[in-house]
């Protein structure tokens, strides 16, 4: 099996391909160490009038 | 913050200087003020090729003043122009301020890019006046204007990107995302639906270089994500920073927006092919259309909800605040718009929508209430700030203007639903012979009362934008209107509390 072969059998799963990475994005957005720092880039447009939440 | 400063606008006076960052601000009040005037262009086009529906004489005999050469200069008003220029000044407003960063390329960049796509718009307007298209509908321009374009596009790309590239926030907000998807896939959509191979060098004449059902394709993949990154996602843009700022809290959910935008990215593309159901386009492809477009009402209302809840505990505010209204209202019509968009997408639905008012209707419960709504809200938070004046001069006047322009979307929509809906039963209707039963002129002639009425409401819709004219005008001056202002006394309180 040649690399030829393999990128065309790797390309006919993209539907997958693109479900997990997907999947990994929803993941990201949803761990739980992440909720801080979504937090405070929530306040972001919020920040630039030096208003304090 | 005290409780004095919370009217509307009253705050925004020291945002000019943040850390030392001097943020550039001439070319976005530019482009403000060319969004206001192309708005009234645009929508004057509307009000009359609504009026040459109702009353075909309006054609003039004459063949610049003929319906098919005005709606195109009605679509590239109000969509390019009109929205064009919103999206350009709220991007750059809005991308200096969550980046910390003043405009890449600077003041110089930011008014080439604006003195040249507006020059491109009157082009592109004076050229399907005097008959040059290529027929491919929000396409129209021919070759030689649509490199000009994409010259002014990439400079625009350059210095929005740039700008959030040299950033000293260190997170890309969330705008900025959807201001960056709609950059990006306008400009691989323009250059993908526009390989064009002109006739002679010296001439406006070209054909596209694929043709028959790939050249509709083609031409529905681009049509679709320019509603879908254009109208959607470049105006979500505006509804992640507008909204949060003007209602004073962050965006109900941030990790909802991030699950929003990839979503919406990752569905869209596929959704073009319900342009073209029943067509020679392969079943295959059709069936994957409509089932994307199925899938793409989750994330629209996600985003929805993303809008409208910025707002819980501070309801009030819609009562107290009409710019606020505006773009709260402008949300809901989008949920609106992104409901009946995958309802029409539905195949036996679409072969009684397709070819009928029913598809007007919807394009501008979109256009009117989502697209056209969020921008007046936008501006009317814009040009205060811009113009370095402590209020709006009446928002007594933008409460009429709401009104005014949202009993002429109901006109508008309702008159295109009972239309569209008994022309496409009228077009199916045999009688007991297995004949039509109607002819097509008498479908047209049935259509004329609802004509009326839209126009109407166009009227209307018109009549809004005027007010907002005046209102902005004497917002510049800095004058400031003697009326009741709006009571917001219970809430001032409960924030000072808090
Ligand atoms: C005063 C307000 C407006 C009026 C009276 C109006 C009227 C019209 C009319 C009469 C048509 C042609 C319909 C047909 O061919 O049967 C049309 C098409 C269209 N208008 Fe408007 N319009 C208005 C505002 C807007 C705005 C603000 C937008 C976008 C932001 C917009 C976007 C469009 C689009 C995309 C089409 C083409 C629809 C299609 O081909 O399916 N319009 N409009
Ligand atoms: C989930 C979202 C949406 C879906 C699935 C959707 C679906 C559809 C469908 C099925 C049609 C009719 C196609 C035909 O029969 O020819 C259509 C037309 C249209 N929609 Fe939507 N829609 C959505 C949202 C929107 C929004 C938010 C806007 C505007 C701001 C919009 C603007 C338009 C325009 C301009 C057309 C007319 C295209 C033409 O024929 O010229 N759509 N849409």
């Amino acid at each position: 099996m040649d690399l030829d072969s393999i990128t065309v059998a790797l390309r006919s799963f993209w539907t997958v391909w693109l479900a997990l990475l997907f999947t990994g994005i929803v993941v990201y957005a949803m761990w739980p160490g992440n909720r801080g720092k979504f937090e405070d880039a929530s306040r972001i447009p919020l920040k630039e009038d030096g208003q304090e939440f | 913050m005290t409780s004095a400063t919370l009217t509307p606008g009253a705050a925004l006076g020291s945002q000019r200087v943040s850390e030392n960052v001097r943020y550039y601000e001439d070319a976005v009040r530019l482009f403000v003020i060319a969004s206001v005037f192309w708005g009234v262009v645009g929508f004057l086009a509307g009000v009359f090729i609504a009026l040459q529906l109702a009353f075909p004489a309006l054609n003039l005999g004459l063949e610049w003043t003929s319906f098919g050469r005005l709606r195109p200069v009605h679509t590239s008003a109000v969509i390019f122009a009109f929205g064009g220029n919103v999206l350009f000044a709220t991007s750059l407003y809005s991308v200096q301020r969550t980046s910390r960063q003043f405009l890449f390329g600077g003041e110089g960049l930011a008014k080439f890019v604006f003195w040249n796509y507006n020059i491109f718009i009157v082009l592109a307007a004076l050229s399907y006046v005097l008959g040059y298209t290529q027929g491919k509908e929000y396409a129209e321009p021919e070759w030689i204007l649509d490199l000009y374009l994409t010259v002014i596009w990439v400079l625009y790309a350059i210095q929005f990107v740039g700008t959030v590239m040299t950033r000293k926030e260190s997170h890309i907000y969330v705008a900025n995302w959807f201001f960056m998807a709609f950059i990006l896939t306008v400009a691989i959509l323009h250059i993908g639906n526009n390989v064009n191979v002109p006739v002679s060098l010296t001439g406006m004449k070209s054909y596209p270089f694929v043709s028959g059902v790939q050249s509709a394709m083609v031409q529905w993949w681009y049509g679709h994500n320019a509603v879908g990154f254009f109208l959607t996602a470049g105006f979500l843009g505006i509804m992640y920073y507008f909204v949060p700022k003007r209602a004073e809290r962050p965006v109900y959910s941030y990790r909802l927006s991030i699950v929003h935008f990839w979503t919406l990215i990752f569905l869209y593309i596929w959704a073009g092919p319900h342009h073209l159901h029943y067509t020679a386009l392969p079943d295959w492809a059709q069936t994957l259309g409509m089932t994307f477009s199925v899938m793409l009402w989750m994330p629209s209302w996600g985003g929805m909800i993303n809008g409208i809840m910025t707002l819980s505990g501070a309801w009030d505010k819609l009562r107290t605040d009409p710019v606020l209204r505006f773009l709260v209202t402008s949300v809901a019509f989008y949920g609106m718009s992104t409901f009946e968009g995958p309802l029409m997408s539905v195949k036996p639905v679409n072969a009684l929508s397709h070819y009928t008012d029913w598809t007007i209707g919807h394009v501008h419960s979109g256009a009117l209430g989502w697209v056209a709504f969020i921008s007046f809200g936008a501006i009317y938070y814009l040009v205060p700030v811009l113009w370095k004046r402590s209020q709006l001069y009446s928002l007594r006047l933008v409460s009429y203007h709401f009104w005014t322009a949202t009993i002429g979307i109901v006109l508008y929509i309702t008159a295109m639903w009972v239309s569209g809906i008994m022309q496409g039963l009228m077009w199916r209707a045999y009688d007991n012979l297995g004949f039509l039963q109607y002819s097509f002129v008498e479908t047209v002639a049935a259509m004329h009362p609802f004509y009326v009425i839209r126009a109407l409401g166009g009227v209307l819709f018109l009549a809004g934008a005027l007010i907002m004219v005046y209102n902005l005008w004497r917002t510049a001056k800095g004058d400031v209107r003697i009326e009741k202002p709006y009571a917001s006394a219970p809430h001032k309180a409960a924030v000072g509390a808090a």
